[in-house]
């Protein structure tokens, strides 16, 4: 009993100061979000918000933008998901192999991984540039012509997913590379005794043995994925052409800090983060169902 | 014992270095792309040459970014803002870590999901809010309130890094430290802390990189030209009416040069804590 209530006393002293923090800048914060979200909170009512209740979510729904950017947001995540793990876990596959200068190529291909993300998307940019970026120029060269990348809505978001493709893949590869060195060989040896040709052996053996470590990388790469603000706004810078090229985050960023429309914003918020819950759990569900 | 060599063999082998290269290619292009640019001279900027070391090349943006620009104030700057948030967050997550590891406490699960929920917030959300407070207490347009949201940004990830590490220290040395007569902060602070400190250095080094490269936030926040981090000032060089193409190229690699070898050397680490958390959830 006083043993339990020693252990209470001395934890909340050592964590009293990351307390404080969490609470005051992330849980707090929190409910202060879902309550701006209930007002009219904008740059005409800076100084006397007033609740209105569920008008911005009604407003939202009502709104053809918000099923637009909505159907982009989950294309995004979906796409950029898909070749992550292809080119992750084929670049995992090629470097399990005995190579030489197999950590050479290991430490290149984490390149994209480890550059600040701002700086990968700004060159991107860059390079998207339709007159002198190279990837223009070399579409050219080989005779295919230059692409209106930021001008039609479609390359303008092409742009930011083969951008966003560049930089995550090396996450999942580093992932899956650990995950096949923990393979036991004898499993590949038994199946090549009993026949099983190299494919086969990837669908029976290599692919459930990773499962356990690819499963909550696609929980974290769904979730940044999903929350990721840089690669959008900064490609794109903005949303070009005109606000077109949007996910659901950059949209909230962009109604919340150029166009001041807080309550708004807000309620875009709450839904996000519901959506991201939703996926959350439904990962957890399937994983649960997977364990029986 | 002689290998037998046959073609299949060797054939193979040429598919696995081509698709190797291949992928090799696709990861470094872009980074040849930022030094060939940063070593522009001034007349080819607008070049549509896809040489990789452009003719007469020169280190002039260099030194124009070193001693025209306010590079070294956005250098400054970002350095007051990652050390600080480095330190902050070593110094809380190997408190609360600790709290974690060592005593089974009332809500002591609820507080480790709580930790994990963190991680699912999007930026955004958390963002207005935060802004309208930081106005409240006018912390807006400081480095000090910029360094706050960082620090709980990566707070979440340094506790569970700093409690996973402390749960491989024996809780024995902590409970000796006790019966010789330390109070329960010394037998933290003189016993476990010594024995924690790689998983001390990489919290300190997640934390830098966090608040090092952060753009997004720091937008926001900060308004004001003399208080611009790094991330903020390269993308002023972008945005200008006309792209200043070999500045931005050469600050751009000066800032990626630290962070990417810290980077190489710390992945491994970086990863085994990211999926620790959700695998032991």
């Amino acid at each position: 009993m006083s043993a339990r209530r020693t252990q209470n006393r001395l934890a909340f002293w050592f964590l009293l100061p990351s307390a404080v923090v969490l609470l005051g800048v992330v849980a707090y914060p929190f409910f202060f979000n879902v309550y701006i979200s209930l007002t009219n909170w904008n740059m005409f009512h800076f100084r006397n918000p007033e609740i209105i209740g569920l008008t911005h979510y009604f407003r939202l729904f009502a709104e053809e933008d918000f099923y637009r950017i909505f159907g982009k947001t989950i294309a995004w995540t979906a796409i950029n998901l898909v070749f992550h793990f292809t080119l992750g876990l084929g670049a995992a596959l090629l470097l399990n192999r005995k190579l030489p200068g197999r950590n050479i190529y290991r430490a290149l291909l984490i390149l994209p991984w480890a550059m600040p993300q701002y700086i990968s998307a700004l060159t991107w940019r860059g390079m998207f540039n339709v007159e002198y970026g190279a990837v223009n120029l070399i579409l050219g060269k080989i005779g295919i012509g230059a692409v209106p990348w930021f001008t039609n809505e479609f390359w303008a978001f092409m742009a930011p997913v083969i951008t966003n493709i560049w930089l995550g893949f090396p996450f999942i590869m580093v992932i899956a590379l650990g995950g096949l060195q923990s393979i036991p060989k004898e499993l590949y040896e038994a199946a090549r005794i009993d026949g099983a040709g190299p494919v086969r052996q990837f669908y029976s053996i290599t692919l459930p043995m990773l499962k356990p470590v690819l499963l909550p990388a696609l929980v974290l790469g769904t979730i940044w994925t999903f929350n990721n603000l840089n690669v959008m706004w900064l490609v794109t810078d903005q949303g070009l052409p005109a606000d077109k090229t949007h996910i659901l985050v950059t949209y909230v960023y962009k109604a919340a800090f150029q166009y001041y429309r807080y309550g708004y914003a807000a309620a875009f918020s709450v839904f996000i983060f519901l959506v991201l819950v939703f996926i959350v759990k439904g990962y957890n569900r399937a994983a649960r169902e997977e364990a029986y | 014992m002689a290998r037998r060599i046959t073609a299949g063999r060797i054939w193979s082998h040429v598919w696995v270095h081509a698709l190797v290269w291949m992928f090799v290619l696709f990861s470094i292009f872009p980074i040849l792309q930022i030094v060939g640019i940063s070593l522009r001279p001034g007349d080819q900027l607008y070049s549509t040459d896809l040489k990789l070391i452009p003719d007469n090349h020169t280190f002039a943006a260099y030194r124009i970014m070193l001693t025209e620009k306010p590079f070294l104030l956005w250098l400054r700057n970002s350095l007051v803002v990652s050390l600080g948030t480095a330190l902050i967050g070593v110094a809380l997550a190997s408190l609360g870590g600790f709290a974690l590891s060592r005593y089974r406490f009332t809500g002591r699960g609820a507080a480790l999901q709580g930790i994990l929920m963190t991680q699912m917030f999007p930026a955004t959300m958390l963002l207005l809010p935060l802004y309208l407070m930081m106005r409240k207490f006018h912390l807006v347009d400081t480095l000090g309130g910029v360094m706050i949201a960082y620090v709980a940004t990566a707070l979440p990830f340094c506790i569970w890094t700093m409690k996973g590490y402390y749960d491989t220290i024996p809780a024995a040395l902590n409970e000796a430290a006790l019966i010789d007569g330390c109070t329960p902060f010394q037998a933290y602070f003189r016993v476990t802390l010594p024995l924690s400190t790689p998983a001390l250095v990489i919290t300190a080094l997640f934390s830098f990189m966090t608040g090092w490269s952060e753009f997004m936030v720091a937008r926001v926040m900060l308004a004001s030209k003399e208080l611009m981090t790094l991330p903020l000032g390269l993308e002023s060089l972008f945005t200008t009416y006309q792209t200043e193409w070999a500045n931005y190229a050469a600050g751009s690699l000066l800032v990626c040069i630290p962070v990417v070898v810290l980077f190489l050397v710390l992945n491994k680490y970086l990863v085994s804590g990211l999926t620790l958390g959700s695998v032991k959830g």
